[in-house]
């Protein structure tokens, strides 16, 4: 396969995952907003965080919740009217324009449509026509200035529909490409970047407690929780495996479980798979940087614990293990497009 | 959706007789349109222009922004070809690339027809497309025209011309599969009772020829399709026929020349090419022998191909046959070369290079298209009865400024197709390029592109100039 080609499918199936994950997330934090105002602070200001660069957004729109700390009661009383009129603050408007329509965001969803569909275009005859179909549909959607009015006024519509745009382009793809290479690089970006953004939603939980760390135990901090679950699409599956809500099942089950498909083990452990589908290279051995890379991040999820990574620090875990990701990231970029 | 107020006008119409009786040809889809409801086949049209965007089936247009695609305009109502006219057709466009390969051929070798003076030496010379560096080439099978487009056109006296040759990089073929599979979902009923003949195996057809024209000692070819990249207008036809042939879609940057050879870079190492279909015109593919600042080529290819390690498809130098002086020679090429009478004739052609010529272009302007010789899409033509006094002077001076370059046509009254117009039909102007292929044998794809200038009374049918496209039909019987 060219490396150019080999490329292009890496980050169409990267940025596919990127604007369906930030899309669930703006999506859960929204609802989350709907059912607790007065507790929302600090939220949007940690999904900017995880999902973008909080810098950026200040700079375009000032303080994500800047005016949280001095009006609090103010704030809850107008959200509740604003709720009434069934429209949105001007902080999550900001915050939908900003992760979703903002094109000067490169991790907008519609910049992160338009980049996987520039990457599909250079591909077009390597992916099958209804993917390119699906994607070239998900693309004029996002990008048409009614969708962009419709998001504002119905976002629980327009994140339905990019969940379902998401689901829609992975599953097409699975039932019709051959397990190729193209099918194989193609899942490896799906997967990295799935790892990637799961650790980052989980990382959530770290910038909601910043401000003062008082909800720690309460209705609160389960609620938090149940909304970190959502943002990673996890919460059904969570339910049927551990029921009640806890902090050490639920880095369990998004970090270290092998059959949930969002977890980051399951996603690295099969993206190594397909690295070694596309070198042949077997399994416990390297013939490159990437394989040596990903390996290693694989055993070492494979022999750690959640009381470990809780004990140690969540943050820090997830900082180390975005690193690695990133490192492996360019590793491959070496191994296979640099050519 | 009636046609009771259609009118022919003065032209030749493809599916009406003058005076309105309709052609036994168009006759089932005639019947067809007839029995739609009011406004029906205007919502199948709209169905058919969200089809071409759903499937993203654009062009983009020259500068325009970066993300400025166009879908290519189509309408719903086809042109139909009847079985005895495309066998004359089919017939008279072999004979054309025959004679027009034997004439390349005889130009990067011993150009015998300068020597007995059928085609002036200083024609080819000036020619734009003349590469001096092809002379003496070989080209597997002794084919420098693999694919050819040729452009004809009907008119008013109902005789089909031949009006250019397109022997370069031809595009357009991939609309005619597209609009078919639309035809097919709009009009099933029709297809089903018409033997309509099928265009759908060009893919297969083209990678056959493809494959025969390899270096000799290639026992598996490995074909791939060289694009300038996606945001040439054309990357959509590019994308589309290496995903319906199954090989390779490259750029210049994706290949490398080494020991002598053409390779692709890939995640596994390079990989050997044997045959390039190269839709980047002869100026931009070798930086060491044509343009030096060439991003889209790649260094060395030239060599590769002069010592016959891989096929470049079609062969460097063709555009020496379509420029449009030389295609005033074609009729004596044909005679030149296989001692035939030409099966389908030129549009008269004024060379204004001879000077008896040029002083009745100058003359009679107002009633001529000038066209340069080496422009193609529909760029800097004037067509005289259309234009302004001043457009007029302007001609005139570039005419005598730089004569080789110009040639003049009589204005052709194009004949006429019906075509949805709003939710009316009305009359508009059809050329027609089918596509022929020439490896081991000859083929002509039966139908091709019909080009329909939209624009009320325009002779224009290019994209770039407010052109759509027709689904053609060619019958079986």
């Amino acid at each position: 396969m060219l490396s150019r080609v080999a490329e292009s499918l890496y980050w169409m199936s990267r940025y596919i995952e990127r604007a369906a994950s930030v899309g669930r997330c703006v999506d859960v934090n929204l609802h989350l907003l709907l059912d607790l105002p007065d507790l929302f602070e600090g939220q949007w200001d940690a999904v900017v965080k995880i999902t973008g660069d909080s810098a950026a957004f200040n700079r375009r729109y000032g303080a994500a919740d800047a005016d949280a700390q001095s009006a609090v009661q103010f704030r809850a009383f107008d959200k509740l009217v604003d709720t009434m009129l069934g429209e949105l603050d001007a902080n999550a408007q900001n915050v939908i324009q900003f992760l979703a329509f903002d094109r000067e965001n490169p991790n907008s969803i519609a910049s992160c449509v338009a980049t996987a569909r520039e990457n599909a275009r250079s591909v077009r005859e390597i992916i099958s026509s209804e993917a390119w179909e699906e994607l070239n549909v998900f693309y004029l959607n996002v990008t048409s200035p009614d969708t962009r009015q419709r998001a504002l006024s119905n976002p629980a519509e327009f994140f339905r529909g990019v969940r379902r745009a998401g689901h829609a382009i992975a599953g097409v793809m699975i039932e019709t490409m051959s397990r190729e290479e193209a099918w194989h690089f193609s899942r490896m970006g799906r997967l990295l970047e799935r790892a990637d953004q799961t650790t980052r939603i989980l990382d959530l939980k770290y910038f909601l407690l910043l401000p003062g760390a008082r909800a720690v135990g309460t209705a609160v901090d389960d609620i938090h929780w149940m909304a970190i679950l959502r943002s990673a699409g996890a919460f059904e599956m969570y339910r049927k495996v551990y029921g009640r809500v806890a902090a050490a099942r639920i880095v369990r089950f998004l970090v270290l479980d092998t059959q949930f498909p969002r977890s980051v083990r399951y996603c690295v452990n099969n993206a190594e798979s397909s690295l070694r589908a596309i070198t042949g290279t077997p399994h416990k051995s390297f013939r490159n940087p990437a394989e040596r890379g990903l390996g290693r991040l694989a055993s070492e999820l494979d022999y750690t614990e959640a009381q470990e990574v809780i004990g140690s620090g969540l943050h820090q875990f997830l900082d180390e293990v975005q690193a690695k990701l990133n490192k492996t990231g360019d590793s491959i970029f070496q191994t296979f497009f640099a050519g | 959706m009636k046609f009771h107020s259609y009118e022919t006008g003065e032209f030749f119409d493809e599916m009406f007789y003058p005076g309105g009786a309709v052609r036994p040809e168009a006759k089932t889809l005639f019947d067809r349109i007839q029995g739609l409801g009011e406004g029906d086949l205007a919502e199948r049209q709209k169905g058919a222009e969200r089809a071409l965007v759903r499937m993203g089936i654009t062009f983009n247009v020259y500068g325009g922004d970066e993300g400025d695609e166009r879908i290519f305009p189509f309408d719903l109502v086809p042109r139909i070809v009847s079985a005895q006219e495309w066998e004359r057709l089919e017939r008279g466009l072999q004979q054309r690339i025959r004679a027009l390969n034997l004439f390349l051929d005889d130009i990067y070798h011993e150009q015998k027809i300068v020597r007995d003076r059928v085609v002036p030496r200083e024609l080819i010379a000036s020619a734009a497309g003349y590469r001096p560096a092809c002379m003496g080439l070989d080209p597997p099978g002794a084919v420098w025209c693999h694919i050819t487009g040729t452009d004809l056109v009907r008119g008013k006296d109902g005789v089909i011309y031949v009006l250019e040759d397109n022997l370069r990089c031809p595009s357009g073929v991939s609309y005619v599969i597209e609009n078919r599979t639309i035809m097919k979902e709009t009009f099933p009923q029709v297809f089903s009772g018409l033997p309509i003949r099928a265009v759908d195996d060009y893919a297969g057809r083209l990678l056959t020829m493809l494959e025969e024209v390899a270096p000799a000692d290639r026992a598996n070819p490995e074909v791939a399709v060289l694009t300038p990249g996606i945001y040439n207008s054309a990357y959509f036809e590019h994308s589309f026929l290496a995903r319906e042939m199954g090989v390779e879609l490259v750029e210049g940057r994706d290949l490398t020349v080494a020991g002598g050879g053409v390779h692709m870079r890939t995640s596994k190492g390079l990989q050997r090419v044997d045959v390039i279909y190269r839709r980047i015109d002869d100026d931009f593919l070798d930086p060491n022998v044509f343009r030096s600042d060439s991003m889209l080529g790649v260094p060395g290819l030239m060599e590769a191909y002069r010592s016959g390690r891989v096929t470049l498809v079609n062969a460097p130098g063709t555009g020496v046959a379509d420029d449009k002086a030389i295609y005033a020679y074609v009729p004596e090429i044909v005679k030149y070369y296989l001692a035939e009478e030409p099966i389908i004739p030129n549009v008269p052609t004024y060379l204004c290079q001879r000077d008896s010529d040029r002083r009745y272009v100058l003359d009679n302007i107002a009633k001529l298209v000038v066209k340069p010789a080496n422009e193609s899409g529909g760029y800097g033509l004037l067509i005289g009865p259309h234009a302004s006094a001043a457009e007029l002077e302007e001609f005139k001076r570039r005419v005598e400024t730089n004569p080789r370059n110009y040639i003049a046509q009589p204005t052709l009254a194009l004949s006429r197709v019906p075509t949805l117009i709003a939710d009316r039909f009305e009359g508009r102007h059809v050329d027609l390029r089918p596509y022929i292929l020439y490896g081991k044998e000859i083929y002509v794809l039966p139908g091709g592109l019909t080009r329909v200038a939209l624009r009320k009374g325009s002779l224009v049918v290019n994209s770039s100039q407010g052109g759509g496209s027709k689904d053609t039909w060619v019958l079986a019987r």
